[in-house]
């Protein structure tokens, strides 16, 4: 049996801080479909356009009848576990400082043959499992085998839980939670189990709803941020920043407009200031920090996530201005990713749609909950995917967006005033 | 299909080996060019006489047998690359065959070596083709050690082979490498200390799993009556086979090439399984000598562990293997692996083995294997020769 996740003991702070390694992450090109895939969580393989022939390893050109036509689509993963191994020897630091690894082969029923972990849950070889895709802390598409009928639950492998950045028993700062947002969101890694969260208050002056409740929580702390003011988010990250295992940054502006709606540019700024700029002073102060302690025993330094829109990924005429910031973090944040990750420490990008709040009051259903964003991070911490786009308009934009980007742009400026 | 032509009076000849060490300093170039220095030296001919050259390396980059060309300041005609891994030796046989056969070359120098940093392995293993880079490296497989053990757990469980079949294999090739002064490790081993050595990868333990090091072999094709114009012993090239990818649905890999390809080996060799006095398998780990046996005729498809529980091994007992104790006793310097049996088998049937006789070895045969790409070996060969 697989053994839990427990408590982690104290750090003994005469040792010396360990040094992050990560696995293998040379990928060739055409292999990088299979991550863009497993940062959503889904598991794609290349398929024939011509023939229908599923592939793998990835490749240029069709097995079966040389087409040059091969698309990534979704799989089922069905297969059988045909032969394994247990590794108690390795190379590369990464998994010397972690053996053994249980690794095997499975013949797909889609016809292929992939190499996977195996998870402790799989009886032995031969059997029938599932294959599932997930990002390991390289950031790259590895393949899991589970048993068959069963999800993804990576921790209830002791290995494998690494590719997890899940909140039970960590320190995390929530960047503001005055919002009914990042309200939720404190709430939510409370109750998955998180030992200490910072909560960020700006404009102490300024009451919000449900704010002073957050203080009957155990584990909660509300510590003055104002990410709009460099020398606050300064005497945070030297007071807290060498604890912080996760931060989630839920500071957001966002004021409704339109460019020709509007005269001057003080409101844009202050959008930029808290979306764009707030997040590099963060990333500034707390990034250096929590990339030093990626590899800090078993509650290292793991993740950072952003509250983004999905207004990043095309402009919303409608809200013009707040979609061009969301889209300056969006960027900003990959090369946040490009930094944190050369660590292990992966950063999570949420795309919620239109959320249920007063910002979002003339956008018309599906409205997300705060709630139902807030378990979409938890959900994407327990799990390994770096892009989550939660609610029903989140994943009706992405896939216009996939389909066809300049299509999702002239269906948005239709509602240009 | 028309039948192939025959070899007619091929011969191979000089078997050179650069002594093995576990690590070096030097590059692939100087394990090279000592095994060209020491083919000349032993045939006694200039440098100017070798007009043809097959290169096999994994360590020579960024060269390639073209870079050696002007590193060992060699004017050829005639000039292959062989990036074959344990296979490139009986390839490099066939393509140097047909060169003299041809008149393209007269010459052919046939080497094969590797140097090993303490970390060459490691790099060679990350960046070994572009399928394992991908889908294999990702997982920690550290180099073939979980590829063996993948087909190592499927061979046992599809035909019931135990650990003491191979077991007792390994204990007769480290017999036989006792006597040879060249052999790496030259510890006695006793079955026990197979069986309960550490686990590298389950089922393999250590002694299951090949030792990477540096060094190099060489040998020599030419025609008969060069040969025998320049007083060099030589052994003759009977019949050789290649196959690439076979069995590619095959779910895992439990029979290579060879079987594809071994009827017409023996058609054109004009000799059966049974007129072969020794033979020398690509060894890397023992289950592959099992396939080997399989594909090459010796016993039939699944068969090879009562054909292990049924002979000796040892070179002076039935069914002569490896008969300088292979490299799993010898050590695999890269690419080299696939010509230690060659040369092995030069040696054995021109009468200058280092260490055990086979007694009155008439024909021999050879076998190559390599490139495991993703999931299995891709290249197999395999070629008999027989005493002049």
């Amino acid at each position: 049996m697989p053994e839990p996740a427990t408590q982690p003991k104290l750090k003994n702070p005469v040792l010396r801080t360990r040094q992050p390694t990560l696995p293998p992450a040379s990928r060739s090109r055409v292999a990088l479909g299979l991550t863009a895939a497993a940062a959503r969580g889904r598991l794609e393989l290349q398929v024939c356009r011509d023939c229908g022939a599923v592939q793998f390893p990835p490749r240029e050109v069709c097995r079966t009848c040389l087409s040059h036509c091969l698309v990534w689509r979704l799989q089922d993963g069905r297969g059988e576990l045909l032969t394994e191994t247990m590794l108690r020897n390795a190379q590369e630091l990464f998994f010397r400082e972690r053996l053994p690894w249980r690794v095997g082969i499975i013949h797909l029923d889609a016809g292929v043959n992939v190499i996977a972990f195996v998870h402790a849950s799989v009886g032995a070889a031969p059997c029938r499992v599932h294959i599932k895709a997930a990002l390991d802390r390289a950031g790259q598409a590895v393949l899991i085998a589970v048993p068959e009928h069963g999800r993804l639950d990576l921790s209830q492998d002791p290995k494998l839980r690494e590719m997890t950045c899940d909140p039970r028993s960590r320190k995390i700062l929530v960047t503001d939670g005055k919002s009914a947002l990042g309200q939720a969101v404190v709430r939510a890694l409370a109750e998955a189990g998180a030992e200490r969260i910072w909560i960020g208050e700006a404009e102490r002056w300024k009451k919000a709803p449900g704010f002073e409740a957050l203080r009957e929580l155990p584990q909660a702390m509300i510590v003055p941020l104002d990410v709009t003011d460099g020398n606050s988010v300064r005497e945070l990250a030297g007071e807290i920043g060498a604890k912080v295992d996760i931060l989630v940054n839920t500071c957001d502006c966002h004021r409704t407009f339109s460019i020709a709606s509007r005269r001057g540019v003080e409101t844009a700024q202050l959008e930029m200031d808290v979306n764009y700029f707030g997040l590099l002073r963060l990333a500034q102060e707390f990034g250096p920090v929590i990339k030093a302690r990626a590899a800090d025993g078993p509650t290292s330094a793991v993740a950072w996530v952003n509250m983004l829109s999905i207004f990043a990924l095309s402009n919303y005429p409608t809200h013009g201005t707040y979609s061009a910031s969301k889209a300056a973090a969006f960027s900003l944040s990959q090369a946040l990713r490009a930094e944190l990750g050369q660590a292990g420490v992966r950063v999570i990008n949420i795309f919620p749609g239109p959320i249920d709040d007063e910002w979002d009051q003339l956008e018309r259903p599906p409205k997300l909950s705060p709630s139902g964003v807030a378990s979409a991070v938890v959900e994407a911490l327990k799990g390994s995917v770096e892009d989550v786009y939660p609610g029903d308009v989140a994943q009706d934009w992405l896939a216009r967006h996939l389909d066809n980007p300049k299509g999702l742009e002239r269906e948005l400026s239709e509602g240009a005033q | 299909m028309p039948a192939r032509a025959a070899y007619d009076d091929v011969v191979l000849a000089v078997p050179v080996t650069i002594p093995y060490v576990r690590y070096s300093i030097k590059s692939a170039h100087w394990f090279l060019g000592r095994a060209m220095a020491e083919l000349i030296a032993a045939a006694g001919i200039p440098k100017a006489r070798i007009d043809g050259l097959a290169v096999a390396s994994f360590t020579l980059a960024p060269d390639t047998a073209v870079g050696l060309t002007q590193h060992l300041g060699l004017t050829l005609r005639w000039l292959e690359h062989v990036p074959m891994g344990g296979a490139s030796g009986i390839v490099s046989i066939r393509r140097a065959a047909r060169a003299v056969q041809s008149a393209d070359a007269e010459i052919v120098a046939c080497i094969a070596g590797d140097t090993n940093h303490t970390d060459s392995f490691r790099r060679n293993t990350a960046s070994f083709s572009q399928f394992s880079q991908d889908a294999v490296y990702p997982y920690g497989s550290a180099g073939p050690n979980a590829s063996f053990a993948f087909l190592t757990d499927y061979y046992m469980r599809k035909y019931g082979a135990q650990r003491e079949d191979f077991g007792k294999l390994c204990v007769a090739q480290r017999n036989n490498a006792l006597k040879n002064p060249l052999a790496l490790l030259k510890k006695p081993l006793t079955l026990d200390q197979y069986l309960n050595a550490r686990l590298v990868a389950d089922p393999l333990r250590l002694f299951d799993c090949v030792m990477p090091c540096a060094g190099a072999e060489g040998f020599l094709v030419m025609r008969r009556g060069t040969a025998e114009h320049l007083g060099l012993r030589y052994a003759r090239l009977m019949g050789a086979i290649e196959r690439h990818n076979a069995f590619p649905d095959d779910p895992v890999q439990y029979r290579g090439g060879w079987a594809l390809d071994s009827e017409a080996l023996y058609e054109q060799a004009g000799v059966g399984p049974d007129d072969i006095d020794f033979v020398e398998t690509y060894d890397d780990y023992p289950v592959i000598n099992l396939l080997q046996f399989e594909g090459l005729g010796f016993c039939r498809e699944g068969e090879g562990t009562a054909f292990i529980r049924a002979n000796t091994f040892e070179a002076t007992g039935t069914f002569p293997l490896n008969t300088s104790g292979g490299q799993l006793s010898v050590g695999q310097a890269g690419a080299a692996g696939g010509h230690l049996g060659i040369i092995e088998a030069i040696r054995q049937l021109t009468g200058e083995t280092l260490g055990a006789r086979v007694p009155n070895a008439r024909h021999g045969l050879v076998s190559g294997f390599g490139m495991i790409n993703y999931d299995r070996g891709i290249c197999s060969g395999a070629a008999v020769l027989a005493a002049a």
